[in-house]
């Protein structure tokens, strides 16, 4: 039987992982060649002019600080309603939650949440704030879309960063006399929060780069000058790519590429952060 | 002893944290109230069957979203033959073949593509894959669904990668030893035991890459063309189509609140919900399962 056989076990393996490695060479190529294709084509646009100076002649011409300010802007109006009420969230279900049926629903609520397009966050985010509430197209009405949308990832990695505490540390401070609250503000929570800080950023990160959410609950086409208040409409990076990849007919490629660029450096910027945290953490880590 | 609520520091920001852990519940609900308060008037404004029919014509009031939903499948179809062969494959690579150092080499790059917002994908699929395509198939035009279903192929990878690659994790490695101790090769181990022993994860991984291509909204918008119509045939994929996400994101911000446009868009919005809230909750119930039937083994 064996000898009848064309190829052995063995060099079936062989062709196998070679095949595995072709597969995962060519999964993993259209990101390295991205990357690099942005970054030649858009390294010649950025310069100080084009960080710091308004859109001129149709958005054709000039900087892009607006949209540069606009996303800062909507990443911290994000931060500020979700970190404190996401690790709060993730602080509750790993800690305090009880084993029953209202844990497992919140659960349920938080798969829920991280699985909502995010378009239809943006259909949620019109119909509450910017209408029900009277928020207006403003940067309120889109930070907070974004902070519900950012909500899930911040809980899961905080839960999954204070459940990799041990429990002894648990006891310890209990044993020593401290409330619940005391022994996880002193020594649970600063365990964990390498863990969580990786979360944060990854989940501000994802609000940073979205478009549909802001579309109709914050985003400006063109907006020449800088917000005044969290009442005003901005201009926002990735809207801004959309913009002028698709709504600005004669837009010079280089202020394309440019603009991607930044964006790129944004996001792969606070990527690389996470990373930082988290490997730092770990070489520390003693237990 | 009961303490005496003067004695308990911890009160107020114990109560705080536990109304901030039941918050999602409160989101969630809200999201769906909101939604089904603005997309059910739709019903009034057409029937279901109109509402389910086959033209899409605001500016006239048709507004039959087969097309759209057509459009939606179909796209997420090719994005999950795409996603699911190159996905499997490399987190089968990352788990179970790979040195240490292409390991986190790979992992490290599926993290950046997660992370590259779909606008910028949309941005490159705009200049560089529609008019490849284009010249390749000698289209009249490169935004096709085809377009759109390899770019989400594209962005469903780091779901289906990560997932699948945790699945396989999760299998003891007893499994993978015994099967080696039986005489068969690594090769043979992969395929025989070790991915099977994965496969609830594996399908979990299908249906949140399902998931994140259906709700993907600006590089589809951006590359399929935006045409709302029925497919004539096969060919089809090579046409333009215009998916559900697509159609609220390029007309919501053109019409007035209130209007029987705007009530039908949110009614895409509360299909949309309501699919994700589906898949999302036979996902999670396959992972308990999966939870439990480990549980029974080891123990």
């Amino acid at each position: 039987m064996r000898s009848q056989r064309l190829l052995s076990p063995r060099q079936i393996q062989t062709a196998g992982f070679n095949l595995l490695r072709a597969v995962s060479l060519i999964t993993v190529a259209p990101i390295v060649l991205m990357v690099i294709y942005i970054i030649i084509n858009g390294l010649p646009a950025l310069s100080l002019e084009f960080l710091f100076a308004y859109p001129a002649d149709g958005m054709r011409a000039g900087g892009i600080l607006p949209a540069i300010v606009g996303t800062l802007l909507l990443t911290i109006g994000t931060a500020v309603f979700a970190v404190p009420l996401g690790i709060a969230a993730g602080i509750y279900i790993a800690e305090y939650a009880p084993a029953n049926r209202w844990t497992l629903l919140i659960h349920v609520a938080i798969i829920n949440l991280a699985g909502i397009p995010s378009v239809v966050y943006g259909l949620f985010g019109l119909g509450l704030f910017v209408i029900f509430l009277r928020f207006g197209t403003s940067i309120l009405a889109a930070s907070l879309t974004l902070a519900i949308m950012t909500l899930p990832v911040i809980i899961s990695t905080t839960e999954e960063a204070l459940r990799s505490v041990p429990y002894a540390f648990r006891t310890v401070g209990l044993s020593l006399g401290a409330t619940q609250w005391q022994t996880i503000r002193r020594v649970i929570l600063p365990e964990a929060m390498p863990g969580i800080l990786t979360g944060v950023i990854l989940g501000l990160n994802r609000a940073a780069g979205e478009t549909a959410p802001i579309l109709f609950t914050g985003a400006a086409f063109f907006l020449p000058r800088l917000p005044h208040s969290p009442f005003d409409a901005t201009m926002a990076l990735p809207y801004h790519i959309f913009v002028i990849s698709t709504q600005v007919p004669g837009m010079p490629p280089q202020i394309q590429y440019g603009t991607v660029l930044v964006l790129l450096i944004f996001v792969l910027g606070m990527n690389l952060a996470a990373t930082v945290v988290r490997s730092r953490a770990r070489a520390r880590r003693q237990w | 002893m009961q303490p005496k609520p003067f004695r308990n520091p911890d009160g107020i920001i114990n109560a705080v944290i536990r109304i901030c852990g039941y918050s999602s519940i409160l989101f969630v609900t809200l999201i769906f109230l909101f939604l089904m308060g603005e997309g059910l008037p739709a019903l009034r404004v057409a029937s279901l069957k109109e509402l389910f029919g086959t033209t899409w014509y605001p500016n006239e009031a048709y507004y039959g979203i087969l097309p759209l939903i057509f459009g939606s499948v179909l796209v997420t179809m090719g994005a999950m033959l795409v996603a699911l062969p190159f996905g499997i494959a490399t987190a089968v690579f990352i788990s179970e073949v790979a040195p240490r150092w292409a390991k986190e080499f790979l992992k490290s790059l599926v993290e950046i593509l997660a992370g590259i917002p779909s606008v910028v994908l949309g941005f490159i699929g705009i200049l560089v894959v529609v008019p490849a395509l284009r010249r390749l198939f000698d289209l009249p035009t490169g935004l096709t669904g085809f377009t759109g279903a390899l770019l989400l192929g594209l962005i469903a990878i780091p779901t289906v990668v990560s997932i699948a690659e945790d699945a396989l994790n999760t299998v003891p490695v007893s499994y993978r030893h015994a099967s080696l101790a039986l005489g068969a090769t690594h090769w043979q181990t992969i395929w025989g035991v070790t991915v099977p022993a994965a496969r609830s994860g594996i399908l979990t991984a299908l249906m949140l890459g399902v998931g994140r291509a259906l709700g993907e909204t600006m590089a589809v918008m951006m590359v399929t063309g935006n045409a709302p119509v029925m497919p004539g045939g096969l060919d089809a994929l090579f046409q333009p189509v215009r998916t559900m996400t697509a159609t609220i994101a390029s007309e919501m911000g053109e019409v007035a609140s209130g209007s029987a446009h705007y009530q039908v868009l949110f009614f895409i919005g509360v299909l949309l919900f309501l699919v994700s809230l589906l898949i999302n909750v036979a996902a999670s119930t396959v992972i308990f399962q999966r939870r439990g039937r480990s549980e029974r083994v080891l123990s």
